[in-house]
């Protein structure tokens, strides 16, 4: 069974491992998609007709979406199980974080589109690249291993840092790109040196499941052989995927890198890069070294309350609302490592605190995914107006987008009857059930002081006169879809939680 | 066995990277320093992989690493010739048109 990459049994011939390919397909459509777009446009002379691209990148998104939740049904009837030799799992996590990613595909491939044109940019690349980048997404969602875990991690991230440099007119957007591919090709190669430790001393890249990191801890814990070795290496893993997640201490490129980009991207990147790797976090030292835990938490302790209390704060001293929304993504990262927190706990209230985490990251890449779609429309041709005051009088000039940012804001800010309370309120209850108190309490507080911040822009729109300069907002097809389908989202789930927090406690207690 | 010397070529390695990084204003000096990591990282991944009596999983992962390293100087490369295009210069302290 499983065969790959074991010494003992590599003997006379090569044993192929059981690939699986039924559970491969959400995969196999979104490498097919981006392969068919890059080749199929570089053979066609003019180009595709308007708007085909993102159209074959939303249908992709919408299959592979569709094809997870076939994979969740199976997983249902027969069980998590394991493919490719074990390096990849279909389990409830995967799954759930895997749909998520997916949602934040479908909602960029939207706004992109009007967003390309609007600029005169259009080309199939982003889309090859935002295909490429959610392919990495669910291969680190859903990895085994340690070396798939980086493999996926580097094909999510160097998609990213071409995306986030894809505005050819916009001195920023190359700067941005180049900052982030600076820092996070940092922070890949301390992950990465972190993994070789790791490796060192357990023997293994595997995670779980039989010959892996888990069992391997669960025997050598007591002889304490190359603990050093091992609490090294998880800290060093610990800063390559915070530098992911931006949490503080390892925050600094956000708000540029935020600012820069095109901001369709930075809506992607908040929402599937954030998505991705939450779940890398999640499998590689949370599910993988409970042995550890006693080692690990307080760090990720440390790393909840300076993200919670930083990225509120300082987000409410900004005038530019992409730098603002950039640091309430990160002070978002603070209350999602709040839940991991309560995860590491293990047992009972560890499986709540994983469920939290899972209902928090989809909320969360829906929300801030419209918000930036409404970003994108005020930012005019350009995109370039995203001082606070250009949002002064949208209440007056386009009411209805100006309502839908105000549900995203207030959403954000985690006002009951929408989706983010809900997953503020599971977060903080999580941590309360895994009586990790003072962490709970201070989350509550940097909500409070969030909240000023959303307010500050909804202020802006509705009760400020508009200066009535720069040309009028409009709202194309596409962006308008999805800011919609956000809004709706958002809505639904805030007045009738229950089905998807079921969801994703049952997602959180089918594990591979 | 000679694992102890490797790793310590590891780790200087490693460190001189990453004072590399911090310290120089040169992107394509910065990148430099990146590849030196990730290249301790293989020295690593390849001296416990000997000390596990040859386990495959270590040499398959130090080439996995060198594949995505050429990967990644290629997107860097074409990143910092995009930014000298533009201001003529790669002085990382110079990208300034952000502040906040």
């Amino acid at each position: 069974m499983h065969l790959l990459l074991s010494p003992m049994q590599q003997t006379d011939k090569l044993i192929s491992p059981s690939v699986n390919w039924g559970s491969l397909t959400p995969l196999l459509v979104l490498l097919g998609a981006g392969l068919v777009l890059l080749v199929g446009a570089a053979l066609s002379a003019r180009g595709w007709a308007k708007g085909l691209y993102a159209t074959l990148t939303a249908a992709a998104a919408v299959a592979a979406g569709v094809l997870q939740f076939v994979l969740w049904n199976s997983t249902v009837h027969h069980g998590p199980k394991s493919l490719v030799g074990e390096a990849l799992v279909v389990d409830g996590p995967s799954l759930f974080i895997g749909i998520s990613i997916c949602a934040a595909l479908l909602l960029a491939a939207l706004v992109t589109d009007d967003y390309l044109r609007r600029e005169d940019i259009d080309s199939p690349e982003v889309y090859g690249l935002y295909l490429m980048a959610a392919l990495g997404g669910l291969v680190m969602a859903a990895s085994n291993d340690l070396i798939v875990l980086f493999l996926g991690l580097e094909v999510l991230s160097i998609a990213l840092y071409v995306l986030a440099a894809s505005h050819r007119k916009r001195i920023e957007s190359q700067e941005a790109g180049l900052k982030y591919f600076i820092l996070g090709g940092f922070s890949s190669a301390f992950f990465l040196y972190g993994v070789a430790l790791v490796y060192g001393a357990t023997g293994t890249t595997r995670l779980r499941g039989p010959e892996s990191i888990k069992t391997a801890l669960a025997l050598t814990v007591e002889t304490d052989k190359h603990r050093a070795l091992l609490v090294v290496g998880v800290a060093l893993l610990l800063v390559g995927l915070a530098f992911k997640v931006a949490a503080v201490p390892f925050h600094s490129w956000t708000p540029d890198v935020y600012q820069g980009a095109p901001t369709p991207v930075t809506g992607f990147m908040a929402s599937a890069a954030k998505a991705a790797a939450f779940g890398a976090l999640l499998r590689s030292v949370v599910l993988s070294m409970p042995e550890l835990r006693d080692d690990w938490r307080p760090a990720i302790w440390v790393l909840a309350i300076l993200t919670l209390v930083i990225g509120s704060t300082l987000a409410v001293v900004q005038t530019n609302v992409k730098r603002m929304l950039a640091y309430s993504s990160i002070s978002h990262a603070g209350f999602i490592l709040v839940g991991i927190e309560a995860a590491a706990h293990g047992g009972e209230s560890g499986d709540r605190g994983i469920a939290s985490v899972l209902f928090y990251v989809l909320t969360y890449a829906v929300l801030v995914s419209g918000t930036f779609a409404v970003s994108t429309l005020v930012g005019r041709s350009g995109d370039g107006a995203h001082g606070l005051d250009s949002y002064r009088g949208l209440g007056r000039q386009r009411p209805v987008l100006a309502l839908a940012l105000a549900v995203f804001l207030l959403a954000q800010a985690g006002v009951p009857l929408t989706s983010g309370f809900v997953a503020k309120f599971s977060v903080i209850t999580a941590a309360a059930d895994a009586s990790s108190y003072a962490i709970a309490i201070i989350a509550m507080l940097a909500a409070v002081i969030g909240a000023f911040l959303y307010l500050r822009i909804i202020v802006s729109m509705f009760l400020e006169d508009g200066d009535a300069e720069g040309e009028r907002v409009s709202i194309p097809f596409g962006t308008g879809a999805a800011i919609g389908i956000s809004v709706a989202f958002t809505l639904v789930v805030g007045f009738f939680p229950g089905w998807l927090l079921e969801l994703a406690r049952d997602a959180a207690t089918r594990l591979y | 066995m000679l694992l102890n010397q490797f790793l310590l070529l590891g780790a200087i390695l490693f460190a001189i990277g990453v004072y590399g990084v911090v310290a120089r204003r040169n992107a394509v000096l910065v990148l430099m320093s990146i590849e030196l990591i990730l290249n301790s990282v293989n020295i690593n991944l390849l001296a416990f992989a000997l000390r596990n009596g040859g386990d495959p999983t270590g040499h398959t992962f130090a080439l996995y690493v060198i594949a995505v390293a050429a990967a990644e100087v290629g997107v860097g490369l074409a990143l910092v010739l995009l930014v000298y295009r533009n201001r003529r210069s790669i002085a990382l302290d110079e990208l300034s048109e952000m502040k906040g």
